[in-house]
C-alpha cells in the first residue's frame, strides 16, 4: 500500500500523520492514527452526520474528506469543542434537556449546533430542524435536543447581551 | 414509636426525579469510549467474508491468495472453529463460519485479521469460494411446503391460541388482511468491538452488546473453552433497540485473537450492520373480528406469518408475542388465532422494539377502526367500550392481576388539547424542500390506536438478574452487568442505591462477565424492574447488615435504627452516626432477583404466560399530499401506562424516542428484500426519520398506578411507546385519504394507487 | 493511490495532463463514499480541487451567469445567489444534508451526472452551457450535450469542469423533487420550470426520470404558446395538457427508491403545480 505523511491542524493543535494509506478519511486519520475518537462513525457515506466536524469554518462530514487534502485547514472536532474540563453552552444544554441517550450522535449534533448558534442565536423551530435535518439520531426523536437546542440559544442570547 | 420527621439534605436526586445522566459528561464532550473508540496498542483490524447469495452450496473455499498479502495475519474458515460450529439465542442453529451451505446473503463465510483495514478489505476480495447457487425460498406462506432449508426444518414455531367458546359468531363482522415490513433498528453505532487473548489461553472481549453473559456462554462453547476464561466486558453501545441481542462479529473476533495471538478490533459498515444483524420480523395477518350490534367483542380470529428468515435467532418468542398480543388490550370472551413464523432464506430476524405486538397492533387497530365503521361507532368509544381492566381475562385466560389502565390512557390520550400551531412555511409541509405542494394540496387526518405487551420474559424463563452493592467510606459501588444501551439504566442504578442507602456518591462499576453474575438481556423493558430491583435488593441487603452491625457494636436495639440521607439514627432519637464514619469496614452484598414465575402456555396457548403488561394510547395527525403519496405526521400525542414515574426527564426521552421509530415504520423505513436480497443496506436508502420528519410528540399523561411486585412500582416503558405510534399514524393517514392501506409502512404509491404500479 | 492538492487552475491543468485518467475530487461528496466502500483501486491518482481559487464563486458577466465548478450548494442557497437563480439555489437546498451542502459542488454534481443529480434538470432548464479546460484548450458544451448517460459526461481525459454559464433569464422559476423523507433524501423525480417571460418562452427540465436530464420540448411548446402572457395567466385545460405531455416525455424506470409509474405521475403533478405557481390559473 503506498503511504504518505502530511500534516493536520486539530483543535489548535499540529498532528504529524505518517505512513497513513492515502485513502484514509479524515473521520479514520481522527479517530485511529490522533487519539480524536469524538467524531463517530455511524455510516461513512455522508448519511447521517454523526461524523460532523468543523473544517476551518463550515460544518462538514469528516467521513467525506480525504484525510490527506485536509492540510493547511483549521479542523474542530467535538473534543475542541470546549477548553479542557470545561463544557460550552451547547453541551450544558444536552445534558440538562436530556438531549443525550446512547449519545453515538450526540458529538455531531453539538458541532452542528454550536455552529449554528453562532450564525443565529434566536433561530425558530422549523431553522433548527433543518440544520439539524442532516444529524440522524435514532434514540431521542428529537424533541430533546430541540429543547436543548432552545436552552443554549437562551445561553447564548444571555452570554452576549 | 415517635413519630419523626427526617428532612432530606441530601442534594443527588433520587427515585421519582430527573436525575441527570452519569454519562452525560463523557457523552457531550466526546471522550465516552464506545465500542467502535476502542485502541490497543499493536492491534489488528478483523473483517468478515459474507456470502453474496441467499442459498448456495459451498464447494471449496481458497484461502491461499488472502494469505499471501502483505500485512494479513490470519484467514479463518468453518475449520478453524474448535468448539460448537452452531450458535444461536434460542437455539443452535447458525455456524459461526458457514461450512457447506449459506442460507442468507451476507452470512459470514471467512474472517481475516490484517494491519489495516485496507488490508483487510483486500484479503477478503482475494479469498475465493464456489458456491453452487440455488434457488432461495423467499416467500414465508410457500416455506412449511417447500424442501426444508435447515436441517431443524422451515417451521420455526407455530402457536394455535383457542380461547373460549369456539362456536360464537358475531352479528358484525369485518375483515381484514394486513402486512408489515422488515424494519431495521438502525442504531447508530455500528457493531463493534476489541479482542485481546489473554495468558491462560483466554480471551477477553471489549464489545457493545445487550446480553454479556448470554454472548458470553454461546461464544465459549464455540471457541471450546470453559465460560471463566471468555470474559466478556461492556464497551460504550450506540443503541440496540433488540439488534444487539444476538451474536455478530463476537465469536469472530475471539477466534481472531486467539489464533494471531494479539489484539484485533473490528468495526462493522454501515452495509456490513444491515447484513449482520437481525430485523423486525415482516409479518403478514388476516383477521375477523365479531361484535354484537353494541359493539361489545364477542370473538376474534385471526392468522399471522412471520418471516424469521435463515435462522431462529428468538423467532419463537416473537411470534408467541404476536399470538398473545395479536387482538389488542381488549377484553374478548373468544378467539382463535394461528400464529406461526417461518424459515425462509431471507435476512434472519429477530428482536426489535415491541417484539411482536407491534405488527399486530397495525391488525387489530385497523380491525378496530373497521369494526367502528361498521357499527356506526365512534372508534374511541368502541375500544374504551371493550378495554381491558385488571381482573380480566386475556386470549391467553391469564387474569391480569397487575395495573391494566387502558380507559386511562385512551381518555386522557384522546381528550389532550392538540398544541399544534399552523404553518403554510413549505418547508413544513409534506415534500419539505422539496417544494412539491402548496397548502391547498394538502389534506389532513388524525386517528388513535392504542396497543400492550407483555414486560419481563416469559413462558416459563427463569429470568433474573444480579447486582453486587459495596459500601466503604459511605460510598456504595453498584456492579451490575446491565448492557446500558442508552435507555438510562446507569442513571437509576444511582437513583436506586441513593434511595435505599441514603448515599450521596454511587460509582458504577463496568458491566463485565468476570465480576458479576448475569443482568439478563437489556430487552422486554425488563432492566428497571429486574436489574433496577437487583439492585435495590443489594442495597437493601447491605443496609440490613450495616444498621445489624451498628446495633451490635453499639448496644443499641435494630428496630429502632434506620438509615437515612448518610446518617444511621435512631428513631428514639438518642443516636446517630455518620454513614462514612459506620461503613470504614466494607459491607457487601451479591444477589440475584427473579421476577414471579411465569410458566407455559398448553396446546391450546392457554397459560399464565407473562407477568405483567404496560399499555399505551397515541393520537396522530398527518397531512398528505394525496395526489403525490407525500406525508408528513404533524403531531403525535400519547399517554403510557408506566406504573411509576422513575426518572421523568428519561422517561420522556423514552416515549419519544420509542414514537420516532413508530412513525418510521408507519411511513418510511423498511428493508427491501427482493429474491433473497437487501436492496437499501445503508443510511442513503434505509430512510429513518430526520428533524424534519418527527413531529413534536406531546405527552398527555403518564398513567401512574404501582404495579404490584415492581420494583417501586414501576413498570417499564421503553417498548409501548413503539408500538401504537405506527397504528396511530397509519390510522391516520387512512383518516386522510380514505384508503384502505393495509400494508406498512405506507408508500407514495399506496396512497396515489395508479393503475398498473405494482412496486 | 497519489493525491495532489491543486492550488491554482494551471496546477490542476498540468498534473491532469501528466495523468489524464486522474479522479477529480471537488466536495468528496460522491468520490469519498467511493473510496470509504473500497471501490477504488490502489493505481488510482486524485487531484482535489477545492482549492483552486480560479473555480470559486459565482459572478454576473454582462447577461451571462459565471458560476464557478467549485460553487458550493451552501453558497447557491444563499439570497444573494437565491434571487439570480431561484430554481438552482431552491435545487441546492434538497441536496442531502447541510453537511454536504457545505462540502458538495456544482462541478462535482455535473462530474457524477447521476440520472438524481440535483441541480441538473434545472441546469438543463436554463440552457447551461458547460465550459470544460485542458491545459491544451477550453471548450464548452450544451448540459445536454455534456451528460451522456447514466454516471457518464463528455468529459475528456486530462479536462477540468471550469464553470457553468447560465444566459440570463427573466421570469419565474421553480423546482420540485420528490423523496419520501422531508430531508436528506435522493430525487425519485424533480422538475425545473423556467420561464423566460423575454422570449415568452417556457422551459421544462426533468430529473431522475431518465438516464439525462430531459427537456420536454412538446410540453414546453405546449405551455408557451398557450399561456396569456399580457395576463400571466393559463387556463385549466392547458395546464391539464402541459402536466400530460411532461409526463409522456419522462422515461423513467422502476428501482428501490420508486416506481416508473409513480415517477411519470409525479411528473405530472410537479408540472402541473409549477406552471400554475408560475401562472395564474384562469377561472372558467
Amino acid at each position: 500500500m503506498t503511504t504518505n505523511h502530511y500534516t493536520l491542524k486539530v483543535n489548535g493543535k499540529e498532528h504529524q500523520v505518517a505512513d497513513a494509506w492515502a485513502g484514509e478519511s479524515l473521520l479514520w486519520v481522527l479517530r485511529e492514527r490522533l487519539g480524536l475518537p469524538g467524531a463517530k462513525n455511524a455510516c461513512e457515506e455522508g448519511e447521517c452526520g454523526s461524523c460532523s466536524v468543523r473544517i476551518d469554518d463550515e460544518v462538514v462530514c469528516g467521513c467525506l474528506v480525504l484525510a490527506a487534502t485536509a492540510v493547511d485547514c483549521e479542523i474542530t472536532t467535538i473534543e475542541g469543542l470546549a477548553p479542557e474540563g470545561e463544557l460550552v453552552d451547547v453541551q450544558e444544554a444536552f445534558i440538562e434537556a436530556g438531549a443525550v441517550q446512547c449519545g453515538f450522535c450526540t458529538p455531531g449534533l453539538l458541532v452542528t449546533i454550536d455552529k449554528l448558534l453562532e450564525t443565529n442565536n434566536q433561530p425558530d423551530d422549523l431553522t433548527v430542524r433543518e440544520a439539524i435535518s442532516g444529524n440522524l439520531c435514532r434514540c431521542t426523536g428529537y424533541g430533546r435536543i430541540l429543547e436543548a437546542v432552545n436552552l443554549a440559544a437562551a445561553k447564548r442570547r444571555e452570554a452576549t447581551s | 414509636m415517635t413519630d419523626i420527621q427526617i428532612t432530606s439534605p441530601v442534594s443527588a436526586p433520587r427515585i421519582g426525579e430527573s436525575a441527570p445522566r452519569p454519562d452525560g459528561v463523557p457523552k457531550v464532550t466526546g471522550t465516552f469510549t464506545f465500542s467502535s473508540d476502542l485502541w490497543h496498542n499493536n492491534m489488528l483490524w478483523g473483517g468478515t467474508l459474507r456470502s453474496p447469495h441467499p442459498s448456495a452450496n459451498i464447494k471449496s473455499i481458497d484461502i491461499s491468495g488472502a494469505l499471501a498479502i502483505n500485512g494479513v495475519s490470519a484467514v479463518l474458515t468453518h475449520t478453524d472453529v474448535p468448539g460448537s460450529l452452531l450458535y444461536g439465542l434460542e437455539h443452535a442453529d447458525q455456524p459461526v463460519l458457514a461450512a457447506d451451505v449459506v442460507r442468507y446473503e451476507g452470512e459470514s463465510v471467512a474472517i481475516v485479521a490484517a494491519d489495516h483495514p485496507e488490508t483487510v478489505r483486500r484479503a477478503l476480495a482475494a479469498i475465493v469460494v464456489d458456491y453452487q447457487v440455488t434457488a432461495p425460498l423467499v416467500d414465508p406462506e410457500a416455506a412449511e411446503q417447500a424442501e426444508p432449508i435447515h436441517p431443524d426444518g422451515n417451521l420455526i414455531r407455530r402457536l394455535r391460541l383457542r380461547h373460549g367458546d369456539q362456536n360464537i359468531q358475531g352479528e358484525i363482522q369485518v375483515e381484514g388482511t394486513y402486512e408489515v415490513g422488515m424494519q431495521d433498528q438502525a442504531f447508530l453505532g455500528p457493531e463493534s468491538g476489541l479482542a485481546l487473548p489473554s495468558e491462560d489461553g483466554g480471551v477477553e472481549l471489549f464489545v457493545s452488546t445487550q446480553w454479556l453473559h448470554s454472548d458470553r456462554d454461546q461464544v465459549a462453547v464455540c471457541l471450546g473453552l470453559p465460560p471463566e476464561k471468555v470474559r466478556f466486558t461492556l464497551s460504550g453501545v450506540g443503541g440496540a433497540f433488540g439488534a444487539r441481542e444476538d451474536l455478530s462479529l463476537h465469536a469472530h473476533l475471539c477466534l481472531l485473537a486467539l489464533h494471531t495471538g494479539r489484539p484485533v478490533k473490528m468495526v462493522y459498515s454501515r452495509e456490513e450492520s444491515f447484513h449482520g444483524h437481525v430485523h423486525r420480523h415482516p409479518a403478514r395477518m388476516w383477521y375477523r373480528h365479531h361484535a354484537d350490534t353494541d359493539g361489545n367483542l364477542l370473538r376474534v380470529e385471526a392468522r399471522l406469518i412471520l418471516d424469521g428468515g435463515a435462522y431462529a435467532s428468538s423467532s419463537g418468542a416473537v411470534i408467541s408475542n404476536a399470538t398473545c398480543f395479536a387482538a389488542g388490550p381488549y377484553l374478548i370472551p373468544s378467539a382463535d388465532i394461528d400464529g406461526a413464523v417461518v424459515r425462509t432464506n431471507n435476512p434472519p430476524c429477530g428482536a426489535m422494539r415491541g417484539f411482536g405486538a407491534v405488527q399486530t397492533c397495525v391488525g387489530h387497530e385497523a380491525q378496530m377502526d373497521k369494526l367502528a365503521a361498521a357499527l356506526g361507532m365512534d372508534p374511541v368509544e368502541l375500544r374504551l367500550k371493550n378495554a381491558l381492566k385488571s381482573g380480566d381475562k386475556l386470549l391467553t385466560g391469564q387474569t391480569i392481576t397487575g395495573a391494566a389502565p387502558v380507559a386511562e390512557v385512551i381518555k386522557s390520550c384522546v381528550d389532550h388539547p392538540s398544541t399544534l400551531i399552523p404553518s403554510d412555511d413549505m418547508m413544513s409541509l409534506p415534500g419539505g424542500a422539496g417544494r412539491t405542494a402548496d397548502p391547498h394540496h394538502i389534506v389532513r387526518g388524525q386517528a388513535m390506536a392504542v396497543g400492550f405487551k407483555n414486560l419481563l420474559f416469559s413462558e416459563g424463563f427463569d429470568d433474573y438478574s444480579s447486582a453486587i452493592c459495596h459500601l466503604v467510606d459511605g460510598v456504595a459501588t453498584i456492579t451490575c452487568a446491565c448492557a446500558e444501551v442508552g435507555q438510562g439504566f446507569v442513571t437509576l442504578a444511582q437513583q436506586i442505591t441513593r434511595e435505599v442507602l441514603g448515599v450521596e456518591e454511587v460509582i458504577l462499576a463496568p458491566a463485565a462477565t468476570a465480576t458479576v453474575g448475569s443482568a439478563g438481556s437489556t430487552s422486554a423493558s425488563r432492566q428497571t424492574w429486574m436489574s433496577g430491583g437487583a439492585v435495590q435488593k443489594a442495597c437493601e441487603a447491605v443496609r440490613q447488615q450495616l444498621l445489624e452491625r451498628i446495633a451490635d457494636q453499639h448496644q443499641v436495639n435494630l428496630d429502632d435504627l434506620v438509615l437515612v440521607d448518610g446518617q444511621i439514627v435512631s428513631l428514639s432519637g438518642n443516636f446517630s452516626l455518620d454513614l462514612a464514619t459506620a461503613t470504614t469496614e466494607p459491607l457487601e452484598a451479591d444477589i440475584e432477583y427473579h421476577h414471579a414465575p411465569t410458566y407455559p402456555v398448553d396446546e391450546n396457548g392457554q397459560g399464565d404466560a407473562h407477568v405483567s403488561f404496560a399499555f399505551a394510547a397515541h393520537r396522530a395527525v398527518v397531512d398528505v399530499d394525496p395526489e403525490l403519496g407525500l406525508v408528513k405526521v404533524v403531531e403525535l400525542t400519547t399517554s403510557q401506562d408506566v406504573g411509576r414515574l422513575l426518572n421523568p426527564l428519561q422517561a420522556v426521552g423514552q416515549l419519544e424516542g420509542g414514537a420516532s421509530q413508530g412513525v418510521g415504520l408507519a411511513v418510511m423505513e423498511e428493508v427491501l428484500v427482493t429474491e433473497g436480497r437487501i436492496r437499501n443496506a445503508s443510511f442513503t436508502d434505509y430512510l429513518i426519520p430526520t428533524a424534519l420528519d418527527m413531529p413534536p410528540v406531546e405527552i398527555a399523561a403518564f398513567i401512574e398506578q404501582p404495579e404490584p411486585g415492581a420494583p417501586f412500582g414501576a413498570k417499564g416503558i421503553g417498548e409501548p411507546p413503539s408500538i401504537s405510534s405506527t397504528a396511530a399514524v397509519v390510522a391516520a393517514l387512512r383518516d386522510a385519504t380514505k384508503r384502505e392501506l393495509p400494508r406498512v409502512p405506507v408508500r407514495p404509491t399506496d396512497i396515489v394507487q395508479l393503475e398498473d404500479d405494482t412496486p | 493511490m497519489s493525491i495532489t492538492i491543486a492550488r491554482s487552475l494551471d496546477h490542476a491543468l498540468t498534473t491532469l495532463h501528466e495523468n489524464p485518467d486522474a479522479l477529480i475530487l471537488a466536495g468528496g461528496t460522491d468520490l469519498m463514499v467511493q473510496i470509504n466502500r473500497g471501490y477504488l483501486n490502489e493505481l488510482s491518482t486524485v487531484i482535489a480541487v477545492n482549492r483552486i481559487p480560479e473555480l470559486q464563486g459565482w459572478k454576473q458577466q454582462d447577461d451571462t451567469l459565471v458560476l464557478g465548478a467549485g460553487l458550493t450548494y451552501a453558497e447557491m442557497e444563499k439570497s444573494d445567489f437565491a434571487a439570480v437563480a431561484p430554481a438552482l439555489a431552491q435545487a441546492a437546498r434538497t441536496v442531502g444534508s447541510p453537511q454536504i451542502r457545505n462540502a458538495g459542488t456544482l462541478g462535482g454534481n455535473l462530474g457524477t451526472a447521476s440520472p438524481a443529480g440535483d441541480t441538473l434538470p434545472v441546469l438543463a432548464a436554463l440552457d447551461a452551457v458547460i465550459c470544460l479546460r485542458s491545459a491544451q484548450g477550453a471548450r464548452r458544451l450544451p448540459i445536454l450535450e455534456f451528460i451522456t448517460g447514466v454516471k457518464n459526461n463528455a468529459r475528456q481525459p486530462g479536462e477540468l469542469i471550469e464553470e457553468v454559464h447560465i444566459p440570463a433569464a427573466q421570469g419565474h422559476q421553480e423546482f420540485c423533487k420528490i423523496g419520501p423523507r422531508n430531508a436528506m433524501v435522493i430525487s425519485v423525480a424533480s422538475l425545473a420550470l423556467i420561464v423566460d417571460q423575454q422570449n415568452k418562452k417556457v422551459r421544462l427540465g426533468l430529473g431522475t426520470v431518465g438516464p439525462v436530464p430531459l427537456r420536454p420540448a412538446e410540453a414546453e411548446e405546449h405551455l408557451s404558446t398557450n399561456v396569456n402572457w399580457a395576463a400571466n395567466t393559463v387556463s385549466a385545460a392547458t395546464l391539464d395538457q402541459f402536466s400530460t405531455l411532461a409526463a409522456a416525455a419522462a422515461r423513467p424506470i422502476d428501482d428501490h427508491r420508486g416506481t416508473a409509474a409513480y415517477r411519470r405521475h409525479a411528473i405530472g403533478v410537479m408540472a402541473r403545480r409549477t406552471a400554475a405557481r408560475a401562472f395564474t390559473e384562469e377561472t372558467a
